[in-house]
């Protein structure tokens, strides 16, 4: 017994001692004082390779890694880019058909051509790539025995470094091309960048098994390298839009070095690869990679140095977002990031300070935001208390309705539907789907191009005049008897065929898997209802839903987009009629064609932004709104929550790689965190001792049983 | 025995082959390499040369179980099927849809799931021995009739009500442990302890009544009642007596789960954000990743097979009447 007790104390002594500090504290006790941002992940990010590495999960990672050539301004508004590797932004020079430069793009643009220039001495993180003895690379070409001892990229000791030149980025533009790795920006890009789909091509040819090709060897007539630090890329026509994407991973630079060591089939076997061990020039670097529990990004030795912006757009000076103006960059020395899968964990953590910031998921929405009696959004009282503070900026996406406009009842030209589609568009009430089912985080869209993109009007010019009406001031959706009169209009008095005297009847797929999708789903039918159309939803899986778009047999769908550059180009070639989804494969999912509104796109794609393209633009956006081609939907706002000692975050949905603004009191947190997470034994002694209660009769009765005499 | 053993491998043989076959076959049916394509690619600016391109690179633009572009043996070889899954056998995984090794992936994340697993099925067997030890013991009484209502009563409740009321209770009014995460080696203990605890109390219901059953059943029998005339105790008894004779039930229930161990469990697991194997087989489907999904199943059946073999060994060594012929 003396025994017995003796190890239920040396344990419990283990368990207390082991539990320095908060005993829920999920990260080891000796990195508390840490200069560490503490965040998640849901999914582990499937490729961390800048040339195929496309979603947000995983951006969050390379875009702290690599560098492109120009970033978005952390601060102003509306989205203004600076250069980052680039000395100056790129210098953009224009050619005819016979290679005559141009003054500018007013003319017959053959090509358009980017010159960039690095800053001199910007050094890679350490990495094995880069290790040499002499003229050889240590680990380019490795040996059975040397490959079985290693497991990780961390298994080969030594590392070594060298400066960023121009020819990196060449290298990966052509990395773009290659057969192996089908970047999903290739035939994007083949249709601007000259050349990249004939080189794809020639690479297929020259491709042989496994072997490594070294993509030094194989010109590509797009890209021209000018001297160490400079290089050229060659467009074909004019494409504006095409500096925003110099500001994507996709065109960060990649060491030939670091393609040579990842080649090893050895290495490629163990999944030591450019997809799991980035290697660039950023700020931070990837110092532990188990996208199964935690990725860990530490401050990059070899970092060039960068300042905290030192202007900002209004009111960032007030909000105390140019504290820290000219200060060295990053501010933190360490990024954590485990896996979180569910969210319930998730915002408990966040709540005990064990994540920096979080996000709201509808559960958490209602313990997190209140409204006051104007219906204000604002805190809810807890956050407040524990000095939680909310950042909102609506997101750069739009989810919409789609109509078939191949459909022959709600597509097509004819008057008929389009007073169909017009009718439809002021039934569906997005506010109140907004309130219901989005929590209030939404504003009903008025037009395919979102907030903070320009083109985007504020007010009553602003508004979708066949959906609302300007009254004291504000919008107002139109009233449901102006609906039923266009539905009348258009042949469907009180919802039925005036030819048949049928009832009207529209299939809506979508893609609706979750328990809580009926809700929304019978809010829809509710909305044609009052129009007396019947709405039929065809729920579906992702890939049957594709197969319909793409073969344009939907008639109504629901659907969104995510910008990838703050340009309105990126939403209204939407509605392009050569990017037609059934035809062409682009998307365009409604297979919106019109003359008039193809002609107008072409104008603005390559205006640069100024009153003249925002006149086109609103001709545009008008004809769309008469033509209704969508139910416009919702444009989302993101809400972010942070505890109080995360400072300079500023929500931009541009830019990728703001962990490096980000700055961490840490002395804060640790006060913060030990003050919310005091353990309480009691409750556990009470259930011991409860358990003794319950189990001392039973004892006693054994024991009686036991010593029972049979007379 | 050996015999024996050799004989039911071999008649495992096709079993896997045929799990294969439909696995395979389910699994296409549902996901056209087209459509595994389009997931791996994303959502944005894919082309169909780039589906085309993905689908070659991994072999998917070969047809799936006979391919009549070739002569010979070539027409069944040279097929999706065989290219994917003969290398099973000698359990070659190959590489995921995204390129990761997946036997690299799978010999990293068992050890979260047994770490969770074992310890689980060791205590939960020993509580729910005991209490239903307790329950027959006191058979009859008020402790066995509120211990046959508690264990209704938690047979009822939810499994993920144990979970959730287990983190807000313990770590989040409590603070007393991490509401999930994990760490590997020793400090892996401070996530485990309210998973396996939870784990436990969920299984008690269950358990306990299960064995109950086959205790009261062994204690009605004519060698328990020569034991007690004989002047044994009813602590030996039941020990020494009932207990060992019931063992072949119990562990016609406890030992085939044994291998089963390995694959993890899926709900605890994302809950508590325990990288194991039950995480990844599910991440696998919902990103239709076949090449994982595939080895998950194959994985499992032979350890169902190495189980149920394991089990029939296990008859034998708790009763010798049994003899495996």
């Amino acid at each position: 017994m003396r025994i017995f007790t003796f190890i239920s104390l040396c344990m419990v002594m283990a368990f207390i001692s082991a539990c320095d500090g908060a005993w829920n504290n999920p990260y080891p006790a000796d990195e508390s004082d840490d200069n560490t941002l503490y965040s998640s992940f849901q999914e582990r990010p499937k490729h961390l390779d800048p040339a195929i590495s496309y979603s947000s999960n995983e951006i969050v990672f390379t875009g702290q890694i690599y560098e492109p050539v120009v970033q978005y301004h952390y601060l102003k508004r509306p989205y203004e880019l600076i250069p980052l590797t680039g000395e100056a932004l790129p210098k953009v020079s224009y050619v005819d058909g016979e290679g005559n430069t141009l003054e500018d793009a007013s003319g017959d643009v053959a090509y358009t051509i980017y010159e960039i220039t690095l800053q001199p001495g910007i050094q890679y993180q350490p990495h094995p790539a880069f290790a040499r003895q002499g003229d050889d690379y240590l680990y380019h070409a490795l040996s059975g025995t040397e490959l079985a001892s290693i497991h990780t990229l961390y298994d080969m000791q030594q590392s070594g470094s060298r400066e960023l030149v121009a020819d990196d980025y060449i290298y990966q533009i052509k990395r773009l091309a290659h057969p192996g790795l089908n970047s999903p920006i290739l035939g994007l890009m083949s249709e601007y960048i000259d050349g990249l789909g004939e080189y794809h091509k020639t690479l297929q040819q020259a491709r042989s098994g496994d072997e490594w090709l070294d993509l030094r060897d194989y010109p590509l007539t797009g890209v021209e390298q000018v001297d160490r630090y400079t290089y050229r890329i060659k467009i074909k026509g004019n494409y504006p839009q095409f500096v925003y994407w110099l500001a994507m991973p996709f065109f960060a630079p990649i060491p030939w070095e670091a393609d040579r060591l990842y080649s090893q089939p050895g290495l490629i076997e163990k999944n030591i690869t450019l997809d799991w061990y980035p290697v660039g020039t950023g700020p931070f670097m990837l110092t532990v990679n188990n996208p199964n529990l935690q990725m860990v990004m530490s401050r990059n030795p070899n970092f060039h140095g960068e300042k905290y912006p030192e202007e900002g757009a209004p009111g960032d000076e007030a909000a105390g977002m140019l504290v820290d103006a000219g200060k060295s960059l990053p501010f933190i020395d360490k990024v954590v990031f485990s896996l979180e899968k569910e969210t319930i964990p998730y915002w408990n953590k966040f709540l005990q300070g064990y994540y920096d910031a979080s996000g709201i998921s509808s559960d958490s929405f209602d313990q997190a935001i209140s409204f006051d009696a104007a219906g204000q959004m604002g805190l809810s009282e807890s956050m407040q208390a524990q000095g939680i503070q909310l950042k909102t900026s609506p997101a750069s996406s739009i989810f919409y309705m789609g109509f078939n406009m191949r459909d022959p009842v709600v597509g097509g030209e004819s008057e008929r539907a389009r007073l169909l589609r017009q009718a439809i568009s002021i039934a569906v009430d997005y506010e109140e789907f907004i309130s219901i089912f989005a929590n209030g985080r939404g504003l009903a869209a008025q037009g395919p191009i979102p907030p903070g993109i320009f083109g985007y009007l504020e007010g009553e010019a602003g508004i979708n005049p066949f959906v609302y009406e300007w009254v004291d001031g504000q919008k107002q959706r139109k009233s449901l008897d102006q609906a039923k009169k266009l539905l009348a209009d258009a042949g469907y008095p009180d919802g039925r065929d005036v030819g048949t005297g049928k009832p009207l009847t529209i299939h809506f797929d979508v893609t609706a898997s979750g328990p809580d999708d009926k809700a929304w789903l019978n809010w829809y039918r509710k909305q044609f209802e009052k129009l007396g159309i019947q709405l039929v939803v065809r729920n579906t899986d992702y890939n049957r839903f594709r197969e319909k778009m793409s073969s344009g047999n939907a008639q109504l769908f629901r659907w969104g987009w995510n910008a990838d550059y703050p340009d309105p180009e990126n939403f209204l070639f939407l509605l392009y009629g050569p990017n037609g989804k059934a035809e062409q494969g682009g998307e365009n999912a409604a297979n919106y064609a019109s003359a008039e509104f193809d002609a107008l796109f072409e104008t603005l794609k390559s205006m640069p932004n100024g009153p003249a393209r925002q006149a086109v633009i609103n001709e545009a956006v008008e004809l769309l709104r008469y033509d209704a081609p969508w139910i416009w939907g919702m444009y989302p706002v993101s809400f972010a929550l942070y505890h109080e000692w995360y400072k300079n975050l500023k929500r931009n949905m541009m830019a990728n790689n703001t962990l490096k603004y980000a700055r961490i009191d840490t002395v804060l947190r640790e006060q913060r965190r030990a003050a919310w997470n005091p353990p309480i034994v009691w409750p556990l002694l009470v259930i011991i001792l409860a358990l003794v209660i319950l189990v001392t009769p039973a004892f006693i009765a054994y024991r009686r049983h036991e010593k029972k005499v049979v007379s | 025995m050996i015999a024996y053993i050799i004989r039911r491998l071999l008649y495992a043989v096709p079993i896997l082959i045929g799990v294969n076959i439909l696995t395979f076959w389910l699994f296409f049916v549902v996901n056209t390499p087209d459509d595994m394509a389009h997931m791996q690619l994303g959502m944005k600016h894919v082309t169909e040369e780039a589906v085309d391109n993905w689908k070659a690179e991994r072999g998917y633009d070969r047809p799936l179980f006979y391919n009549e572009q070739q002569d010979g043996m070539s027409t069944l070889t040279d097929t999706i099927f065989f290219d994917n899954s003969l290398r099973l056998f000698v359990f070659d995984f190959g590489q995921s849809d995204d390129g990761r090794d997946i036997g690299y992936d799978i010999s990293e994340r068992m050890w979260p799931s047994l770490a969770l697993a074992i310890p689980t099925l060791i205590i939960g067997l020993l509580v729910n021995l005991t209490f239903a030890m307790l329950m027959a013991f006191f058979r009859g009484s008020y402790v066995d009739l509120s211990g046959v209502i508690l264990c209704v009563v938690l047979m009822s409740i939810s499994g993920l009500f144990y979970i959730i009321g287990g983190q807000w209770l313990v770590s989040k009014v409590l603070h007393l442990v991490p509401i999930s995460g994990y760490q590997p080696g020793v400090d892996a203990w401070k996530f485990l302890i309210l998973p396996v605890v939870i784990g436990v109390i969920g299984g008690i219901g269950s358990g306990s009544r299960w064995y109950r059953t086959i205790f009261l059943e062994e204690i009605s029998r004519d060698y328990v009642r020569t034991a007690r005339a004989k002047g044994l105790g009813e602590r030996l008894v039941l020990f020494r007596h009932v207990l060992r004779n019931a063992l072949v039930p119990i562990l016609t229930g406890v030992v085939v789960v044994i291998p089963l161990l390995f694959m993890g469990s899926l709900v605890m697991e994302s809950f508590f954000g325990i990288p194991g194997l039950g995480s990844y087989t599910i991440d696998a489907i919902n990103k239709q990743d076949f090449a994982i999904v595939r080895s998950m199943v194959f994985l499992g059946s032979v350890l169902y097979i190495i189980g149920l073999i394991l089990t029939d060994i296990s008859y034998t060594l708790v009763d010798p009447r049994i003899r495996l012929n």
